[in-house]
């Protein structure tokens, strides 16, 4: 009955938006504030289409790869990644609506990644519904590739948090001045993961496997996840936010009956990005906590955290090879992820004090020469350092990616 | 410099760390225990990597994982192939019956399996036990040239009667094949009870490589097979309570991939097998005489593959059950064996059981062991009572040399 109430909430929600956006013709940006990851959906390149106020954008993305692991490689190989598509429509007064399109690697999947109705209760408060990009940690709201130097996402935005995510949900989101910064508030009810979370095709806790294309229809289990993200941001300075998404992820109840115990998940991500003249150092730290049923810990832990920091330095800026406005960036980033955190403890053998890894740790560099405001080319060197479960000596894997990614 | 000519330089210097010195380089091939028999046809490395990938393949409820189980892959278990870790310890229990030993079939047994997915619960050791043994699991390479030794190259290894008086008695584990036992004319004979000489396991249970895996893949990972059609249950919580896949749960091709793969994975390669220490380790291990078991060479009969036949090897096992005393009475018989009678384990690879272990050594069958002299002091007492004791007698470093060969198997 729960999951009919909510059902019916958003239904209700969403209609009554509709017939507003029908009555009211005003054209204008929700929010034009600064604030910088709450308000990065927005603040892309459009191209309108006249009279009908509807704009289109979009972006392309693509790379060559060669890893190699220990000594073996599967050689040179080259990707599409995504190429997305932008729709946005001012629909009118206080309401504007967002729809992107994703196509990745080629169209090997295609989803439908945002489709969201913004509406202006007041100057500091939106309701927002649809399917979202909830706000957890720097990258997931502010994923677009012609936004990152790096071709590949941060090891904790995908590897913990499970970027990109995004999913059926409502909720409330706005920013005020403070000072001489702003602070962004955003809290959204979402249908959340699944039980995916474990058990999965990874052997180990792995939330993004959580994530299904059924999650977009109904609630696994009938308790909504929250999302929420309170942020500080200064011009000159930078932002820095702190953001939880949590809940019930597992299937608990079939036709009614309750068959398990209730498993959570919780997400705590603290994220930062500054906004220096020439240096531009971001990153996050995130904790997860995640209970999972005693018989199957320590395979699948309870626990994981990681972050990254990626240091961009601008060394060229103005006219580069025939383009007046140009940037040349170099990078380096720093990432570690912590899959499984704790010792093992088991009894008949003494194991008490021995770690569990499952880690992940990656040290990349690379370039990044920007010709305009739209366009990234980039060449990067990664080399990882990745330990099993029980702490076997690392397998070391290194590659080099050259790729390019544009809006359009 | 311009600018053009600075970011030709980056872009040079990206090109430059792009060779190959800066990629991570092949361990050295005695560094670590997976990996191909070198020789294989191309057809046969084909097959032997679609092997590798089931073996690799983490199964999910949606492919038929459990509904209760140990471990989701069989790669989970041998980690890189080798030696497991006490996490992926495997437990079996029973009890003694009237009529034989009880493994408790209706309680669970023989084999515990304590996870489970969503909606079922693992099983737990019935209070009732009497036994419970707790098994690591192995290291899986070299399996196919255990496989492919005659039948009566081990049966000329027995000696159940100690004619010798040495008092070392190897005797085979008759064991009665399964319905679906393939038996290989090249490999297997059979005694006049149509019993069949085991050879894989612990104690020799199975006769045949592919028993072994029909037998992990339903009690280890809940898999069911076409030789193997029905799927557990946990008999404490429900009989016939099973999952929602059809049986068989995987088809026939990732069965015989499975087989090939672990038919044609190398026999680990020595290390530091020219060092003078070694040298001398290795004769004073065959000296005091450990080598009455743990045989040094073997050759197999001939294969239909063709790097397995005829080959000479160097297992230092005799595929024999050996009384090892009560100090490693499981009281847990598996066909003939006793539950003070274990196989000999083949001891290739075993300087390398650090590198699946975590940086740490867990030895014998249950992992209690951390070290060679631990792995004696357990020999004390049975068959290999005269053998560990001279071990012992030994000087230090005496010792250290029949540890430095031992570790460099």
């Amino acid at each position: 009955m729960k999951c009919d109430i909510h059902i019916r909430l958003v239904l209700w929600l969403t209609l009554g938006i509709a017939s507003v956006s029908m009555a009211q013709q005003d054209t204008g940006i929700v929010h034009d504030s600064l604030v910088a990851n709450q308000q990065a959906i927005y603040n892309r390149p459009f191209i309108g289409l006249g009279a009908t106020g509807i704009s289109l954008g979009g972006y392309a993305e693509g790379n060559t790869n060669y890893f190699v692991e220990d000594g073996l490689t599967e050689g040179f190989s080259m990707e599409m990644r995504r190429v997305n598509l932008f729709v946005y429509s001012p629909i009118g007064k206080r309401l504007k609506y967002l729809m992107e399109l994703e196509f990745e690697h080629g169209t090997e999947e295609i989803a439908l990644e945002t489709a969201q109705i913004d509406f202006k209760i007041s100057k500091y408060l939106s309701f927002r519904s649809g399917i979202i990009l909830p706000q957890i940690g720097i990258f997931n709201a502010n994923h677009d590739s012609p936004v990152w130097d790096f071709v590949d996402r941060p090891l904790s935005s995908t590897m913990i948090i499970p970027s990109t995510l995004s999913e059926v949900g409502f909720g409330l989101f706005g920013n005020m001045r403070l000072g001489r910064g702003q602070v962004s508030y955003d809290f959204y009810l979402l249908n959340g993961l699944n039980a995916g979370i474990v058990l999965n095709d990874q052997g180990r806790t792995f939330i993004p496997s959580g994530k299904s294309l059924e999650m977009l229809e109904e609630d696994n289990n009938g308790l909504p996840m929250y999302n929420a993200r309170v942020a500080w941001y200064k011009g000159g300075i930078g932002e820095v936010g702190l953001s939880y998404y949590g809940g019930v992820y597992n299937d608990f109840r079939l036709e009614g009956e309750e068959i398990a115990e209730r498993n959570s998940i919780s997400i705590i991500a603290i994220d930062y990005n500054t906004d220096f003249e020439k240096v531009d150092v971001k990153g996050e730290y995130v904790i997860a906590n995640i209970e999972v049923e005693e018989s199957l810990q320590p395979l699948y832990g309870t626990r994981q955290k990681g972050g990254f920091v990626e240091v961009d330095y601008n060394v060229l800026r103005g006219r580069i090879i025939g383009f007046d406005h140009a940037n040349l960036f170099l990078m380096l980033r720093f990432e570690k992820v912590d899959m499984n955190v704790g010792d093992f403890k088991s009894p008949g053998i003494d194991l008490v004090d021995l770690t569990r890894y499952d880690h992940e740790t990656s040290l990349s560099g690379g370039v990044a020469f920007r010709p305009n405001g739209r366009t990234v080319f980039k060449v990067n060197y990664r080399y990882h350092w990745i330990r099993d479960l029980v702490g076997n000596p690392a397998a070391r894997m290194a590659g080099i990616q050259v790729g390019i990614a544009t809006y359009f | 410099m311009g600018r053009t000519a600075f970011i030709a330089c980056i872009f040079l210097f990206l090109a430059v760390v792009a060779c190959k010195k800066i990629m991570p380089g092949a361990p050295e091939l005695g560094e670590i225990v997976a990996g191909p028999i070198a020789g294989l046809s191309s057809a046969q490395m084909n097959k032997h990597l679609l092997g590798d990938a089931a073996f690799a393949r983490v199964y999910t409820p949606e492919d038929g994982l459990g509904p209760i189980f140990i471990q989701s892959s069989c790669e989970g278990c041998h980690i890189g192939d080798g030696k497991g870790h006490p996490i992926n310890v495997v437990t079996r229990f029973g009890k003694p019956g009237p009529s034989g030993f009880d493994y408790m079939s209706g309680e669970g047994g023989a084999q515990l399996q304590p996870r489970a997915i969503d909606g079922f619960q693992g099983e737990i050791l019935p209070g009732s036990h009497m036994f419970s043994t707790d098994r690591l699991p192995p290291l899986v390479t070299g399996l196919g040239f255990l496989a492919a030794i005659h039948d009566s190259t081990i049966l000329n290894l027995t000696d159940s009667l100690d004619a010798d008086g040495d008092g070392i008695k190897g005797r085979v584990n008759f064991i009665e094949p399964e319905p679906y036992t393939i038996f290989n004319p090249d490999v297997h004979l059979v005694n006049t009870q149509g019993k069949y000489i085991g050879r894989f396991g612990k104690k020799a249970k199975e006769i045949t490589l592919q028993d072994q895996i029909l037998f992990a893949l339903l009690e280890d990972i809940g898999l069911t097979t076409v030789q193997e059609v029905e799927d557990l249950y946990n008999p404490q919580t429900g009989t016939l309570a099973t999952d929602n896949v059809a049986d068989p749960e995987i088809g026939s091709a990732t069965v015989d991939n499975l087989l090939f793969y672990l038919r044609t994975l190398k026999a680990p390669t020595r290390r530091n097998e020219t060092d003078p220490d070694v040298i001398l380790g290795e004769a004073l291990f065959e000296q005091i005489g450990c080598v009455k078991c743990h045989i040094p060479t073997i050759t197999t009969a001939s294969s239909d593959i063709e790097v397995l036949s005829e080959v000479v090897i160097h297992p230092y096992t005799d595929l024999l059950l050996h009384d090892m005393g009560n100090v490693l009475d499981d009281g847990f018989p598996e066909g003939g064996a006793k539950g003070s009678q274990w196989r000999t384990p083949p001891l290739w690879g075993l300087g390398l059981a650090a590198e699946s272990q975590g940086g740490n050594m867990y030895l014998l069958h249950h992992g209690q062991a951390s070290d060679i002299n631990a792995v004696m002091s357990y020999h004390l007492g049975g068959e290999a009572t005269s053998a560990a004791t001279e071990y012992f007698e030994l000087s230090p470093l005496e010792k250290e040399q029949v540890i430095g060969f031992l570790m460099s198997l």
